[in-house]
């Protein structure tokens, strides 16, 4: 028997997948039965977080503080002075880059002191028009890379203002263009740091892999409790996300330079900061900037998730127009959010990659040309602007800002449209919807509910023994036992019914749909611009057309996440297939293989330790998306998240479960990083 | 060849026993060694030998070419002598001067001001064009921009890139890549210039045009020069002395002619066996001493290759006066045809 088992691992799966059924049908429903549930030891877990956080912010180390209101010594706790002061340092540079856009009067004030201020009213900073802002994005467009950028920019701009999405979209963007430098920095000090020293990459690992795989929702409270409501707590909650993905990316690509490009640096007779600044992170360059670019996406799309721990802009109004079903509006407004993704992305890309020309002899204007012109306009609009608010004395002037209900909007057509589908297809949508829930969904919410703990320790630890030995069957083992000794293992495994169901549809449509285009050349390339197109959209925009076609159930989420998590299947199966060397072709064409054949002998085996990796970035966006799903109802561990938002001291559990959620995503990551760790050097790839 | 210039002049590199071992206890195992150690010892050790007692200078002008095969510790000398890695032991000199007992300033100013290098995988940074990686070094010693660029531009126009100043690496062929490499490790003007397998990534073609072009440079520039190659037939076209390494050691030291004439170990008569040795020996190596009575009115060249002058040699039925002509034309030897018949087919 031990034999026979030893050196097949399909057979070692098939007895494991034995044993896991016999458990599963054989023990039985019993509450005191550990073997069927475990008892909450950890139960009280998501309260120790509430009373550390309470102890941080109220009662250790306090110290006396001088308040002049009161003209008395106050008692505060250290901790409580220095994240006030990050939040008000966060909040200045916010409300200044905003206040450029929109005007306003609060940098001012901050800096002279309201006695000043009350004195002359007039002193604040007046607002750009928004003539100018679009004027200006078309400028720097065409500086960085050309007329085609230049129109994008332009016309970008130029629909947020129209459709009257000014305000909240140059909210949002002062959002962004205060979190993504500092992401930036942040990040790619960390990952030079943790590329300069083994042991602070080891440190970074895990802080890492919990960062980027909990769900955004779970650290609002906790965030809100240490710095704040506001949109500096939004901020800070965007930094914490977006910034990960730039460490990770800045390591790895450090780590990709031939030590002869070092060498090269060094006999050039580099010091150890040029040698960082114009040869280590230069070189780098492309993975930085794709870190960058990521930096940017996560910023836009933590805008809605900002909203609601106060942040402003268009996060907020798309949160308040999902939660009416206005879909017309809402749609209008995740379009000013992809917009602005689009146009950020592509003007960071080109001042990345902006050249440098030596021999152009220019005198100071033939250099300052742009610039130049921009002042003159922005003067001009702001002076036309100005004489126009004699003709607009009452109401709005709209060459400063178009209001959001005086803007076009094209919502009323899309909410007939909406209607128009809902007549006539829902019908066919309903029952669609019907079948799903009670057919499939249903009975497999009604499987993964009756099954024994202990066979869910079976067939993961199990898995973790066959595919990586002692080593990831005790990971494995204790990332689930930490999930399975609270009171929440029930609607864990809601999490995972939704979360198996959507990775299975999104990474057999990946496949197929890779496998397929990545035949020809055409077709690969257009797949994978599709799949950056569809990365740029912030994820939540993912659930607005779902809401639109079935409603709020489960079914909507479901597709939400599937269309969403088939994007990192999609293309790393393509990246994969693409990436097996042609001679293997010939080799297999000479052997007389048919594309059905050479598909599954030779491109599979060789591609799928790749394709594996990107089912990994599958299974995390699934969770991602299904967490999200709470925003339109579902009664999974994100409900219960999201729920924590709104709950006295709910940060403790809001944060306990986001640890479940990333749990969840390192035992997954944990069994396909190490299967594929060793696939690919056993194939002698990498 | 230069050992008149060696004698009165002091070596610009100097090395005294330099030892190179990766492993963690390397220093202590090789506290009393003195000679070349024995690598089966050290192995057992967990370490492994990269250079094992290399002494040798370098005259100012001279091309030294260490030739061996990989894993001999080629490179792994020259990154001691460059300083890339710390030699676990001995001294090396850089114009009388301790390169290991300089501080990381003293050898950035050594690398800004004397050294120069050229990489087998070129090492060009990706994100600057031909012209700034090759003023990247003037920019990095601090040189006003607009002079590096100056400075630059001479430089693309020697290694003959003019035109494609403004082109990025990876839009070279790996000839006109290794072009910039040159001009790069150039631009500052060294005196030193360490060349690590510089052509071994190129197709045979190019590396022969690439080789005549480097010798070409040479012929102006007269760079004292360190130069790695695993191909013994390039060190023979090359070289005004070859170290041939095998497994850390220097085998044998000496000008080509020596080395194909009297290859010291049995490892170094392999290289030299399929040489064609018309092609790498030169008159001076089979003529005899000079005697009025014998010497012909045709002369050649002391410096000629054989193969070059064999053809008019074997026409003439006398013997021939060897001459120096760097040396105003003074007869030196006189040379039978029948040594070069000999040479040619063999006894």
């Amino acid at each position: 028997m031990f034999n026979y088992l030893k050196n097949s691992r399909q057979k070692q799966f098939i007895f494991l997948f034995t044993i896991f059924l016999i458990l599963y049908f054989f023990i039985p429903k019993n509450e005191n039965n550990y073997l069927w549930r475990l008892p909450p030891l950890l139960k009280d877990l998501p309260l120790m977080f509430n009373v550390l956080l309470d102890n941080l912010m109220f009662n250790w180390f306090t110290i006396p503080v001088w308040d002049p209101d009161w003209q008395m010594y106050e008692d505060k706790t250290l901790f409580r002075i220095i994240t006030r002061s990050i939040s008000n340092l966060v909040l200045f540079f916010i409300i200044f880059i905003r206040e450029v856009f929109l005007g306003g009067f609060q940098t001012v004030n901050s800096i002279l002191g309201d006695s000043i201020t009350d004195a002359n009213t007039w002193i604040s900073i007046p607002a750009l028009p928004w003539t100018a802002v679009v004027i200006g994005a078309i400028i720097i467009g065409y500086k960085l890379e050309g007329i085609r950028l230049a129109l994008l920019a332009g016309i970008g701009f130029f629909y947020v203002s129209v459709f009257g999405q000014w305000e909240p979209s140059m909210q949002t963007l002062s959002l962004v263009l205060f979190t993504a430098p500092v992401c930036f920095i942040i990040g790619l000090s960390l990952g030079v740091w943790g590329y300069l020293s083994k042991r602070v990459e080891a440190a970074l690992q895990p802080i890492l892999n919990v960062a980027q795989t909990m769900p955004h929702f779970s650290y609002l409270v906790p965030i809100v409790v240490l710095f704040g409501v506001g949109d500096h707590a939004g901020s800070i909650a965007t930094i914490i996300f977006a910034t990960p993905p730039m460490v990770r990316l800045t390591i790895l690509g450090l780590k990709k330079i031939s030590p002869e490009v070092i060498e090269s640096g060094l006999m050039s007779g580099c010091n150890r900061f040029q040698l960082l600044f114009k040869v280590l992170i230069p070189t780098a360059r492309r993975d930085i900037l794709i870190g960058v670019n990521q930096v940017i996406m996560q910023c836009l799309a933590m805008t809605t998730i900002a909203a609601f721990i106060g942040a402003k802009g268009l996060g907020f109004n798309l949160k308040v127009a999902l939660n009416s079903l206005k879909i017309g509006k809402a749609a209008e407004i995740g379009i000013c959010v992809v917009i602005i993704a689009v146009v950020l992305d592509k003007l960071s890309l080109a001042w990345a990659n902006k050249q440098k020309d030596y021999f152009a002899n220019l005198n100071f204007y033939q250099r300052n040309r742009l610039s130049i012109f921009f002042i003159l306009l922005t003067v001009c609009c702001s002076v036309v602007a100005f004489i126009a608010s004699y003709f607009f004395p009452e109401g709005f002037n709209y060459l400063y800002l178009i209001p959001f209900n005086k803007g076009l909007t094209v919502s009323p057509i899309l909410d007939a449209f909406v209607d128009w589908i809902w007549n006539t297809f829902f019908y066919y949508l309903n029952s669609f919807n019907i079948f799903l829930l009670t057919n499939v969904l249903g009975p497999m919410k009604q499987a993964y509910l009756n099954m024994p703990v202990i066979s869910t320790f079976v067939l993961f630890m199990g898995a973790g023994y066959i595919i990586g030995g002692l080593r990831s069957c005790l990971i494995v083992g204790s990332l689930i036992l930490f999930i399975a000794l609270s009171e929440y293992w029930d609607r864990t495994l809601i999490t995972l019914y939704m979360a198996t169901f959507a990775v299975g549809v999104s990474a057999i449509s990946g496949i197929i749909v890779g496998s397929l285009c990545s035949q020809n050349d055409f077709a690969s390339k257009s797949i994978l611009s599709i799949c950056d197109f569809f990365q740029t959209f912030p994820s939540f925009i993912y659930l607005i057309p779902v809401i639109l076609l079935f409603g709020i159930t489960d079914t909507s989420v479901m597709i939400a996440a599937i269309v969403y998590a088939s994007v990192p299947a999609t293309r790393y199966t393509v990246e994969g297939l693409r990436s097996v060397p042609s001679s293997l072709h010939d080799a297999g064409s000479m052997s007389g293989v048919s594309k059905l054949q050479r598909w599954r002998l030779i491109d599979l085996p060789l591609a799928l330790p790749h394709i594996m990796l990107g089912i990994n970035q599958t299974v995390i966006f699934a969770l991602m998306m299904i967490v999200l799903g709470a925003l339109i109802g579902t009664e999974d561990l994100g409900q219960l998240i999201m729920g924590s938002l709104s709950r006295p001291n709910g940060a403790g559990i809001g944060f306990t479960l986001g640890i479940f959620i990333s749990f969840i995503c390192l035992a997954v990551d944990n069994l396909i990083r190490t299967w594929a760790d060793e696939r690919k050097k056993l194939l002698g790839i990498e | 060849m230069n050992d008149s210039l060696s004698i009165n002049q002091k070596p610009v590199i100097k090395c005294e026993s330099v030892y190179k071992i990766f492993g963690t206890n390397a220093n202590k195992l090789l506290e009393n060694a003195s000679g070349p150690i024995s690598a089966e010892e050290f192995q057992k050790a967990g370490c492994i030998i990269g250079v094992n007692d290399a002494s040798f200078e370098i005259h100012k002008g001279e091309m030294l070419v260490v030739m061996g095969l990989s894993g001999s510790g080629k490179s792994t000398l020259l990154r001691c002598i460059s300083r890339l890695t710390d030699p676990t032991s001995g001294k090396i000199f850089i114009d009388g001067e301790d390169l290991l007992e300089m501080n990381s300033k003293q050898l950035i100013e050594l690398r800004r001001n004397k050294m120069g290098m050229v990489f087998q995988s070129f090492a060009l940074l990706p994100h600057k064009t031909v012209l700034e990686n090759i003023a990247f070094p003037l920019i990095i010693k601090g040189l006003a921009t607009e002079e590096s660029i100056k400075k630059a531009m001479e430089m693309v126009e020697l290694v003959g890139l003019k035109g494609r100043e403004n082109y990025f690496p990876r839009e070279l062929s790996g000839g006109q890549q290794q072009r910039v490499g040159i001009a790069r490790s150039l631009a500052v003007e060294p005196d030193i210039w360490f060349l690590d397998e510089p052509f071994s990534a190129l197709d045979p073609l190019i590396r022969k045009e690439m080789q005549d072009e480097f010798l070409r440079l040479q012929s102006s520039l007269h760079k004292t020069i360190m130069f790695v190659t695993h191909d013994f037939d390039e060190a023979l076209r090359l070289a005004d002395r070859i170290a041939i390494m095998k497994d850390g050691i220097i085998e044998q030291l000496d000008t080509p002619d020596n080395i194909v004439l009297n290859p010291a170990t049995e490892y170094v008569k392999k290289f030299t066996e399929d040489v064609p040795r018309e092609k790498v020996l030169k008159i001076e190596s089979i003529m005899d001493k000079y005697d009025q009575s014998l010497a012909g009115n045709n002369t050649v060249s002391k410096d000629a290759i054989i193969e070059t002058v064999a053809e008019s040699i074997l026409e003439s039925k006398e013997n021939l006066t060897v001459i120096d002509v760097n040396n105003e034309n003074k007869p030196i030897g006189i040379l039978q045809p029948k040594k070069v018949i000999t040479v040619l087919f063999g006894k």
